[in-house]
C-alpha cells in the first residue's frame, strides 16, 4: 500500500487530478449546506456578469438564477451520476466478460455476440432513444448510461481472464480441488483488478461527458440542476452572455480531466512493470 | 479474405436486423398506446392518423405479427410516417444523409490523419517538452465537452474574430453554384468538423503514441538496427505500419461514437444533417424520427466498420492469407 | 593479428537494478574464422557484452569504460553513422526468437533486399537475386515459394534461417548469435548449428556464440569464454576449459549438465496393478467455430495413447514441440477433457467422471508446471498456496498450516517462507514451492510438465535430484514430461517418445536411450548437442 501511493505520487499530473478532484467532491458535498436555497430560485435580476456582486460571484443566467448554486448541486450530480452509472456498467460488465472468458467455447461465443452488438450500435443514439423511450429522470439517466457503457468492460474483463485462465497457477487451483467460483474469486478477479480499477476511473469520466451531452440535449432529468443543462440553457444566448456557457464547461473540462489524470497515475502505479523500462 | 469480408457482411445483417427487433420493442415498452408512441407524444395526431396507423402495423394482432409487418416494412425502407413533418421517415433521413456523410466523413478522415502525425511526433520526443505539449492538449480535449467546444469556437472564431461562419451547411439565399457553392460549404464545414474531429484526434493521438513506444521495444525492430537501417526508415517502415494496426482497430470501434458527437455537434452548428433532425425530433417527441435515425446511424457505423476492416485485411498479411 | 579485441569493458545497469554492473572489466580477443563461445547462466552479463560490439545496448545501459577495437578504430568512440556502416555489413547479428525477430507485416524477400538497401549495395533486381541466392544456401527448402512468404507462414528452423541469410547478406567479418538455438526443437538446432558452422568454414568468418548449453559449447567452440555475474571466470580453447576447467564455478555448471549416459536401474517397473492406466486415449483441438464462414480447422493432438504407470515408477514423455506430449499429461488430469479413451486412476476410469466426483478422485493426481513465474498466483502468500488444496479437501486451516511447513522442509526451504509472496523468490524456490503445493494433497502420482525446463542448469540439476529423492521416500509414481532427453535420462525408469500426437516407442529408460528402436528416436539421440564430449568426459573420469 506505501510503495503503491509512492508510485502514485511520482506522477505530477495524478496528484493535480486527485486534488481538484477533492475540491469538487467537497463542493458536492457542502452545496446543500452553501446554497441552501433551490439552485431553480431566482435571487436576482437576470444576466448578472460574475464578480460584479458580492454575493453573487458568478452572476445570473437568463431567469436570474444564482449561477454559483447551480455549479454547487450540479457537481453532485455529476460525480453521483457519473459514480453511480460506472458501479451499475462494472456490476453487468464484470460478470459477462468474466464468464465469457472463464468458460470460453459457445458461453463466450453467445456473450461476445451480444457486447459485441451493444458495442457496435452508436452508444449515443442509443442512449437517446432510450431516454425518448421512457421518462428522463435521473434514475433513467444512470441507467440509459450504464447500459451504453458496459461493452468496454466486458470486453476488458474477458481478455484479463483469458490471459490469466491459461496461467499454471490457475490449472493448479483447478487440480487443488478449488471451484469455478472459487477459482475466478480468488485467483482470477484479484489478478485483474488493476486495469478494472483503471478503466472504471477512465468511465467516471466518460459518464459525466455522456450525463452533460444528455443533458444538453434537454434529456437529463428536468427537475434537477446539471452542468450539462446550464450549458443548454445559455446557448441561445451564446454570443452575448458567453461565460454562461464556459463556466460549467470549466468544470466538465476540469473535473473529467482530473479524473483521467487519476486514471493515468492508477494505471503507473499499479501496473509498476509498465513504465519501468524494459530489461 | 473475401471469405472474411462475407462474414463481416453477414454480421452486419444481424445486427441491423437486431436493431429493428430492438427498435420494436422499444415502441411497446413505451409507456402509452403504440399508435399514439410512434404518432409522437404531443397528441398533436388526429384520430383518423392514429386508426390508420392501427391498421397499418396491425396493433390488434398477435405481438410476433406486428413483428413480422414491422419488419417487413422496414426491409423496404418504409421507417414509417413523421406526423409532425408531415413526410415519410426514410425521405426525411435520406434528406439529411449527405450533410452527416460529409462531416463525419471529414472530422473521421481529419482526426486520423492528425491523430496519427501527432502521435508520431509525440513518440518521437519522447520525454522531450514537444511530448508533453502534445500529449497535454491531446488529454485535454479527451477530457472536454465536445458541445461545448462547439459553442466556444462559435463564440471565438464567428462572434469574437469573424473569421467563419458560426451555423449552417451554406449560405443562405447566395445562390452560389459549382465551385463557388463548394468552397462556400467547405468554409462552413471547417468549424464543424474541426470540433467534432478534436475529441477523436485526441484518442488517436494518445494511442498512437503508446503504440508506437510499444512496438519500438519489440524484437524485430532491433533486426532492424542491427542490419544498419537508418533511424527514420525504421520508425517509417518497420514501426509505423505495425503500430497502425490497433489504432485501425480502435478507429472501427470510434466510429459510433463518430455519430453521437454528431449530434451534438450538428445541434450546436444548426448543421442540417440527420445529428440535428434527431435533436429537432427529442424536442418534439417525435418518436418515429427518433427510432429512424437510430437505425439509419448504426448502419452508417456498420459501413464505417466495413471500411476499416477492409484497411485492416489490406495492412496485416496473417488475416489475408489465413481466413 | 586478432580481428576484434576487447578491453577491460565495463557496462553500467540503469539504477535500480540488482546490482551495478552488467558486466564488468571484460577482454577478450577473437581470431577471424574462429567460434568464440561465451558460456554463462541468466544474468550472467553473456548477453550484454555481445550487444556492447553491436552497438544495440537496451536503454539506459551503458558502456562506461574499456575500449572494442575493430578494424584498427575503437567502436565506442564512433559516431552513431558510422555504426550505422559497420551493423549489418561488417559484424550481423542473430537472436533468440526467429518469430518475434522478423517484421510480421513484411515479406521475406523484403526483409532480406533491406539489408542491400541499407548499406546502398546492388540493383533492385540484383538484391533479389542475391536474397534467393542466400535462401538457397541456408538451405530453405523452396526458396522461390519463400522469399514471397509472409513470417508467420515459416516454422521456427526456417525463420532462424531467414536470419542467417539475412545476417550473411554483406559477408560480414563477424557474426553475432545471441542464443540462436535455445528456442528450437532438439534436431532443428543440431541442423542450425551444422550451418553455422559450414558456413563459417566456408566464409571464414568470426562467430561469437553465446549460450548456457555446454553441450552446444561442445559441439561448435574453438575457444570459450565462461561468465558469472557480469565477469569473465575463465577463458581458454574449448578442449582446455571443457575438459580441464580450472575454475570452480565452471566445473560446477560441467558437473551439472545432465548425461545421457549414467546409471538407468529401471528394473523397478511391472509389479503388481499399475496405479494409472491410460488407454485409447485421443484428444483432438478445432479451432475456428465453423459458422460464418470461418473455417473450421481439426488438429489431433494426441491419437491413441495407452501406457501402464506402476507404483514408484518414473516415465519419462519426451517429444519435441507439437508432439502433443503436455496435451497427454493434461488429458490425464483432466484439466483437458479426452475426446475418446480412458484414464484409470487407482483403477476408477475419470476420463469422463462428471465434476463432484472428479474432484474426490484428482486429489491423488497432482502436477507441477513448467514456468516458475506464471505457475503461483503473484498475489497469494506461500501459506495460501499451499494451504489452498487441503483446506479445499476438507482439512482445518491449522492442521493445513501444520502440513504446510512440513513441506516446506521437505523441498529444502524455511518455515520462514510462510509469509512471503512468490516474486521474493528466485525460480529454483518458485519450483520448490510448486512441488511442495503438488505435494500437499498427498497425491499417488505426481506429474511434471517440463518442470526444470526454465530453470539454469545448476538449479535444475538440484531441483531433478529433489524430484528423485522425493520420489523415493514417498514411494510416488511419476509422469515427467520433458523435450529434453538428457533430463529425461537423469530421472526416468522408463521412456515414451512421442512424435505427432502418437506414442511411436515405449521402454525402459536404458533401451530407448542406448538401441532405441524407431528411427526417429534414434535421430532425436544424434541430435543431442555434446556428445562426443560426454563420452570424452567418461573416458577421462
Amino acid at each position: 500500500m506505501r510503495d503503491f501511493w509512492k508510485r502514485y505520487c511520482r506522477n505530477r499530473g495524478a496528484l493535480i487530478g486527485l486534488l481538484i478532484l477533492t475540491l469538487v467532491i467537497l463542493i458536492a458535498i457542502l452545496a446543500p449546506l452553501l446554497f441552501p436555497q433551490s439552485p431553480w430560485k431566482m435571487v436576482q435580476r437576470p444576466f448578472l456578469p460574475p464578480f460584479s456582486q458580492g454575493d453573487l460571484l458568478l452572476g445570473t443566467d437568463a431567469v436570474g438564477r444564482d449561477v454559483m448554486a447551480g455549479l454547487a448541486h450540479g457537481a453532485y450530480v455529476s460525480l453521483l451520476v457519473g459514480l453511480v452509472s460506472t458501479i451499475v456498467a462494472l456490476a453487468i460488465g464484470v460478470p459477462i466478460g468474466a464468464s465469457a472468458g472463464y468458460f470460453a467455447g459457445r458461453v463466450d461465443d453467445a456473450l461476445m455476440r451480444f457486447t459485441e452488438f451493444f458495442q457496435t450500435i452508436p452508444s449515443f443514439a442509443l442512449a437517446i432513444v432510450l431516454l425518448a423511450t421512457f421518462q428522463p429522470s435521473l434514475t433513467f439517466v444512470i441507467i440509459a448510461i450504464a447500459i451504453v457503457s458496459w461493452p468496454p468492460v466486458a470486453r476488458l474483463v474477458r481478455g484479463e481472464v483469458l490471459s490469466l485462465r491459461t496461467r499454471e497457477f490457475i490449472e493448479a487451483a483447478t487440480l487443488s480441488g478449488l471451484g469455478n467460483l472459487q477459482i475466478i474469486t480468488r485467483h482470477i478477479l484479484p489478478n485483474a483488478l488493476p486495469p478494472i480499477i483503471v478503466l472504471a476511473s477512465l468511465m467516471v469520466a466518460q459518464a459525466i461527458l455522456l450525463e452533460s451531452s444528455l443533458s444538453f440535449l434537454g434529456l437529463g432529468d428536468p427537475n434537477i440542476m446539471s452542468w450539462g443543462y446550464m450549458i443548454g440553457a445559455a446557448r441561445t444566448v451564446i454570443r452575448e452572455q458567453w461565460w454562461l456557457s464556459f463556466i460549467p464547461g470549466m468544470a466538465i473540462l476540469l473535473t473529467v480531466l482530473a479524473l483521467n489524470l487519476i486514471g493515468e497515475g492508477l494505471n503507473d502505479a499499479l501496473n509498476p512493470r509498465l513504465t519501468r523500462k524494459s530489461k | 479474405m473475401t471469405r472474411f469480408i462475407l462474414g463481416r457482411l453477414v454480421k452486419s445483417v444481424f445486427i441491423l436486423l437486431a436493431i429493428l427487433i430492438l427498435n420494436f420493442f422499444l415502441i411497446h415498452a413505451a409507456p402509452g398506446d403504440p399508435a399514439a408512441v410512434m404518432a409522437g407524444e404531443a397528441g398533436a395526431a388526429d384520430e383518423k392518423f392514429l386508426a390508420d396507423l392501427r391498421a397499418q402495423f396491425g396493433l390488434d394482432q398477435p405481438l410476433y405479427v406486428q413483428l413480422w409487418i414491422y419488419l417487413k416494412g422496414a426491409v423496404q425502407l418504409d421507417l414509417g410516417f413523421s406526423f409532425r413533418q408531415q413526410m415519410p421517415v426514410a425521405d426525411l433521413i435520406w434528406n439529411r444523409l449527405p450533410a452527416t456523410l460529409l462531416l463525419t466523413g471529414a472530422a473521421f478522415v481529419l482526426s486520423l490523419v492528425l491523430g496519427v502525425i501527432a502521435g508520431v511526433a509525440a513518440s518521437a520526443r519522447q520525454g522531450t517538452w514537444g511530448d508533453t505539449v502534445i500529449s497535454t492538449l491531446a488529454l485535454l480535449f479527451y477530457a472536454t465537452p465536445l458541445f461545448w467546444v462547439a459553442l466556444m469556437a462559435v463564440v471565438v472564431f464567428s462572434v469574437w474574430l469573424g473569421w467563419l461562419p458560426g451555423f449552417g451547411f451554406e449560405t443562405i439565399g447566395a445562390g452560389y453554384t459549382g465551385f463557388a457553392r463548394a468552397l462556400d460549404i467547405g468554409r462552413h464545414l471547417i468549424l464543424p468538423a474541426t470540433t467534432l474531429g478534436l475529441f477523436f484526434m485526441a484518442i488517436y493521438t494518445r494511442m498512437t503514441r503508446a503504440s508506437m513506444l510499444e512496438v519500438s521495444r519489440l524484437d524485430f525492430v532491433k533486426t532492424a538496427r542491427a542490419k544498419g537501417l537508418r533511424h527514420g526508415v525504421i520508425q517509417r517502415r518497420h514501426v509505423l505500419r505495425n503500430a497502425l494496426l490497433p489504432v485501425i482497430t480502435l478507429a472501427g470501434l470510434q466510429a459510433g461514437q463518430v455519430f453521437g458527437g454528431a449530434v451534438l455537434t450538428e445541434t450546436v452548428f444548426a448543421w442540417p444533417g440527420i445529428g440535428r433532425l434527431m435533436f429537432e425530433a427529442i424536442n418534439q417527441r417525435d418518436y418515429n424520427v427518433i427510432l429512424g435515425v437510430f437505425f439509419v446511424s448504426a448502419a452508417m457505423v456498420l459501413l464505417f466498420n466495413l471500411i476499416t476492416d477492409v484497411i485492416y485485411v489490406f495492412v496485416d498479411p496473417r488475416i489475408r492469407l489465413t481466413e | 593479428m586478432s580481428l576484434l579485441s576487447i578491453r577491460d569493458l565495463t557496462i553500467a545497469l540503469p539504477e535500480g537494478a540488482d546490482r551495478d554492473h552488467a558486466a564488468r572489466d571484460i577482454s577478450f580477443d577473437l581470431a577471424p574464422g574462429e567460434i568464440l563461445c561465451i558460456v554463462g547462466e541468466s544474468g550472467s552479463g553473456k548477453s550484454m557484452s555481445a550487444n556492447a560490439v553491436m552497438g544495440l545496448l537496451p536503454e539506459g545501459v551503458t558502456p562506461v569504460s574499456g575500449r572494442i577495437d575493430f578494424d584498427g578504430r575503437d567502436i565506442l568512440g564512433l559516431s552513431e553513422k558510422e555504426m550505422l556502416a559497420l551493423r549489418g555489413s561488417r559484424i550481423s547479428m542473430i537472436f533468440q526468437e526467429p518469430l518475434s525477430a522478423l517484421n510480421p507485416l513484411m515479406r521475406i524477400g523484403a526483409q532480406i533486399e533491406e539489408v542491400f538497401e541499407a548499406h546502398g549495395a546492388l540493383s533492385g533486381a540484383e538484391r533479389h537475386e542475391q536474397a534467393l541466392r542466400l535462401l538457397t544456401e541456408v538451405g530453405i527448402p523452396d526458396p522461390q515459394v519463400t522469399i514471397r512468404a509472409y513470417p508467420f507462414q515459416l516454422s521456427g528452423g526456417q525463420r532462424q534461417r531467414v536470419m542467417i541469410a539475412m545476417a550473411l547478406a554483406l559477408e560480414p567479418d563477424i557474426l553475432i548469435a545471441d542464443e540462436p538455438t535455445t528456442a528450437l526443437d532438439v534436431t532443428t538446432q543440431a541442423q542450425i548449428l551444422e550451418l553455422i558452422e559450414n558456413l563459417r568454414r566456408k566464409r571464414n568468418m568470426a562467430v561469437i556464440f553465446i549460450t548456457h548449453d555446454f553441450g552446444v559449447v561442445a559441439d561448435i567452440a574453438d575457444r570459450v569464454i565462461v561468465m558469472q555475474t557480469g565477469e569473465i571466470v575463465e577463458t581458454g580453447s574449448a578442449d582446455e576449459v571443457l575438459l580441464h576447467p580450472q575454475h570452480p564455478y565452471t566445473n560446477a555448471l560441467i558437473e551439472a549438465i545432465p548425461r545421457l549416459t549414467g546409471d538407468h536401474s529401471g528394473g523397478r517397473g511391472d509389479t503388481g496393478e499399475p496405479v494409472l492406466s491410460v488407454e485409447g486415449l485421443c484428444k483432438t483441438f478445432s479451432t475456428g467455430s465453423g459458422k460464418f464462414f470461418g473455417k473450421r480447422r481439426v488438429v489431433d493432438a494426441v491419437q491413441d495413447a495407452s501406457f501402464h504407470l506402476y507404483k514408484g515408477e518414473t516415465i519419462g514423455i519426451v517429444g519435441e514441440s507439437g508432439s502433443g506430449k503436455s496435451t497427454l499429461g493434461r488429458c490425464i488430469v483432466r484439466l483437458l477433457a479426452p475426446s475418446k479413451g480412458r484414464v484409470l486412476l487407482e483403477g476408477e476410469d475419470i476420463a469422463h467422471m462428471p465434476g463432484a466426483e472428479l474432484r474426490e478422485r484428482r486429489r491423488r493426481i497432482q502436477m507441477i508446471f513448467q514456468d516458475p513465474f506464471s505457475s503461483l498466483n503473484p498475489r497469494s502468500r506461500v501459506s495460501r498456496i499451499l494451504t489452498e488444496g487441503p483446506i479445499a479437501y476438507g482439512a482445518t486451516p491449522g492442521d493445513a498450516r501444520k502440513r504446510a511447513g512440513e513441506l516446506l522442509e521437505l523441498v529444502g526451504l524455511d518455515a520462514s517462507a510462510m509469509s512471503r509472496f512468490p516474486h521474493e523468490f528466485s525460480g529454483g524456490q518458485r519450483q520448490r514451492i510448486g512441488i511442495a503445493r503438488a505435494l500437499a494433497l498427498d497425491p499417488a502420482i505426481v506429474i511434471a510438465d517440463e518442470a526444470v525446463s526454465a530453470l539454469d542448469v545448476s538449479i535444475q540439476a538440484q531441483v531433478l535430484d529433489l524430484l528423485a529423492d522425493l520420489k523415493a521416500r514417498l514411494n510416488l509414481s511419476m509422469l515427467f514430461i520433458t523435450h529434453d532427453l538428457r533430463v529425461a535420462a537423469r530421472i526416468c525408469d522408463r521412456i515414451i517418445v512421442m512424435q505427432k500426437g502418437r506414442i511411436i516407442e515405449t521402454g525402459p529408460a536404458d533401451k530407448v536411450l542406448r538401441d532405441p528402436d524407431t528411427d526417429y528416436t534414434r535421430s532425436l539421440l544424434d541430435a543431442i548437442p555434446g556428445q562426443d564430449y560426454e563420452r570424452a568426459l567418461a573416458g577421462a573420469g
